[in-house]
């Protein structure tokens, strides 16, 4: 069995964000980078069936040279190889035109499933895996809670839908399949890992490598911090100050003592 | 601007976010000089839009999508967006659309500009979407035709336009979609039966917390105020809390009297949950956090300092 992994550097969520100075993008400069939460159940879903069935996980990112490091903490974690897509074109692409990428450099592996993580923690388009299977002709489903095999050539998701309702179903073979958080317990790379790590092998990949010209068709207009809707009233001072104000306006304003 | 709108069923009404998604497409019909047309894929919907004010409602009555299945949902909307030569296809952004409109995008190589919280109808549409956890905002159009989905929230139902519309039934072709994609029946877990829905305090806590250890902070405040306990989808995540505690998109909707968010950074899909709460009052070390962006009350600094001297305080009180 033949798993592909997508996953993506973001930056850290709890890192405050300034706008550069073209107006439609993020300044990068200070940024702490992590990879995207959802991506890592992904990848343990991996890494748990191939331990199960056999195989071989290969890892796939796509961003500036830094986001290498999410394919080496997967390798360390026990992924057999990594796809890096790297060019200076795919920066700021949408995300149709990045799912042709990928498609265009997946298409030859004929992977038996591919996972990515439900939605990434930057744009959250939560659109890759779904586009990525039309593209190449597979199965899909989305915001998957739990997998299990069905011969060798299918496969069961457990999905996530509204208001506490879950739904089996059944995937052939190739399948796309985006994975929601909380699925399993990620691992921590191990020692061994990270030395064997260094042994395995990263293919990267320019646009003329998959001989592709990507163009975007959306354009962002604009980006911008949003203005309040609400006036929140902030509560400062010593830690016994804010505590005795909270206690009257719990009492007094909100009136729930 | 020619404007179709999905209306999606659920349990054999209307989905509450399918109304939302028309009411807007009513504004950006006035914003645009165009037209709004509904399309629903159940004639048990069709009565109902017909009393709004567009210009036609579709119904496509066709035994293979009684339940939702993604591969001929996309293949009769493909169908219906060719019939109708639309510009720009509206969804409500609900898991089930989650699930099948990237793909239909993919299909018809038209951008889907997803889970947008507004648009500009004045020249085109241009989509308004949060990033990065809601901190930003974005505005994207794009030529040619669209796809566009909005969340929950983003429109008021009751904003929605009254008035006469013709039906035109529109028959489309199924039986070549594969069957490679097979939904099973929809069912609940069993529930330890929490309905936070009902509580008058909620007391929520985030990934802020650190760790299991810690939670025990959080109970003894939720107990003083006399309230249920809430979390966040991380907390749920790590197993530190279970999922019947969790507010948001994919837990539980509540709006009490008074929401306290503890360590709660405030993600798009956890304000679907509680927005629309009474009071909020967020504690988080994080001034940039998103959950300050909607609360009446805010609170800069450390839960572990001012925690246990919460709880004490309003015991003192209340004695």
């Amino acid at each position: 069995m033949k798993i592909c992994v997508l996953m993506k550097q973001v930056p850290d969520k709890n890192a405050s964000l300034k706008i550069n100075e073209t107006g439609l993008g993020i300044d990068t400069s200070d940024l702490t980078f992590v990879t995207n939460e959802s991506d890592s159940y992904a990848l343990e879903e991996a890494l748990l069936l191939k331990e199960k069935n056999g195989g071989e996980v290969v890892v796939c990112t796509l961003g500036a040279e830094p986001s290498l490091q999410v394919v080496k903490d997967a390798l360390s974690k026990g992924a057999d190889r990594g796809l890096f897509l790297r060019d200076d074109i795919f920066d700021n692409l949408d995300i149709l035109s990045l799912s042709k990428v990928f498609a265009a450099a997946l298409k030859d592996e004929n992977f038996d499933l591919i996972f990515s993580g439900l939605q990434s923690d930057d744009v959250g388009n939560g659109q890759l895996g779904l586009l990525i299977a039309e593209h190449l002709n597979t199965s899909h489903a989305s915001l998957v809670m739990q997998t299990e095999m069905v011969g060798d050539s299918a496969i069961k998701a457990k999905r996530e839908l509204e208001n506490g309702w879950f739904q089996w179903t059944e995937l052939d073979f190739p399948a796309s399949l985006t994975i929601q958080s909380g699925i399993n317990t990620p691992r921590y790379a191990s020692l061994r890992g990270i030395m064997m790590m260094k042994k395995k092998t990263i293919d990267t990949k320019s646009a003329g490598d998959l001989g592709i010209s990507p163009t975007s068709q959306t354009s962002t207009t604009k980006m911008y911090i949003p203005e309040k809707t609400k006036e929140t009233i902030y509560v400062d001072g010593s830690t016994d100050d804010i505590v005795s104000k909270l206690v009257d306006i719990f009492a007094n304003d909100i009136k729930v003592l | 601007m020619k404007i179709l709108v999905y209306i999606q069923r659920d349990d054999n009404s209307i989905g509450r976010n399918s109304i939302e998604a028309l009411a807007g497409a009513q504004k950006f019909a006035k914003e645009s000089n165009g037209q709004v047309s509904a399309v629903c894929f159940d004639s048990n919907l069709t009565a109902k839009l017909t009393g709004y004010n567009i210009s036609e409602v579709i119904t496509v009555d066709n035994s293979a999508l009684n339940t939702y299945s993604p591969l001929h949902f996309i293949a009769a909307m493909e169908q219906v967006i060719a019939d109708t030569d639309a510009d720009v296809v509206v969804f409500g952004h609900s898991y089930q659309v989650r699930d099948w409109a990237p793909r239909l995008s993919a299909r018809l190589d038209a951008p889907f500009i997803s889970d947008c919280v507004d648009a500009d109808g004045s020249a085109g549409l241009t989509g308004i979407r949060q990033v990065y956890q809601g901190k930003i905002n974005t505005n994207i159009c794009a030529e040619g035709l669209i796809l566009m989905s909005f969340q929950s929230g983003a429109f008021r139902s009751d904003s929605i336009e009254a008035g006469s519309a013709p039906n035109r039934n529109l028959d489309v072709e199924l039986s070549a979609v594969p069957s490679t994609i097979r939904p099973g029946e929809k069912f609940k877990e069993s529930k330890g039966g929490v309905d936070l829905s009902r509580a008058k305090v909620v007391v929520s806590v985030g990934r802020g917390i650190g760790k299991e250890e810690n939670i025990p902070l959080v109970e003894e405040l939720k107990e003083v105020l006399g309230a249920e306990l809430g979390s966040s989808r991380p907390v749920v995540d790590y197993g530190w809390l279970p999922h019947e505690r969790q507010v948001g998109s994919s837990g539980q909707v509540v709006t009490p009297k008074m929401y306290l968010a503890i360590g709660i950074s405030g993600a798009i899909q956890h304000q679907v949950g509680m927005k629309g709460s009474d009071n909020i009052v967020a504690i988080n070390k994080d001034p940039n956090a998103p959950i300050f962006e909607i609360s009446d009350y805010g609170v800069v600094g450390d839960l572990f300092e001012i925690l246990p001297k919460l709880s004490q305080s309003i015991k003192d009180y209340k004695s």
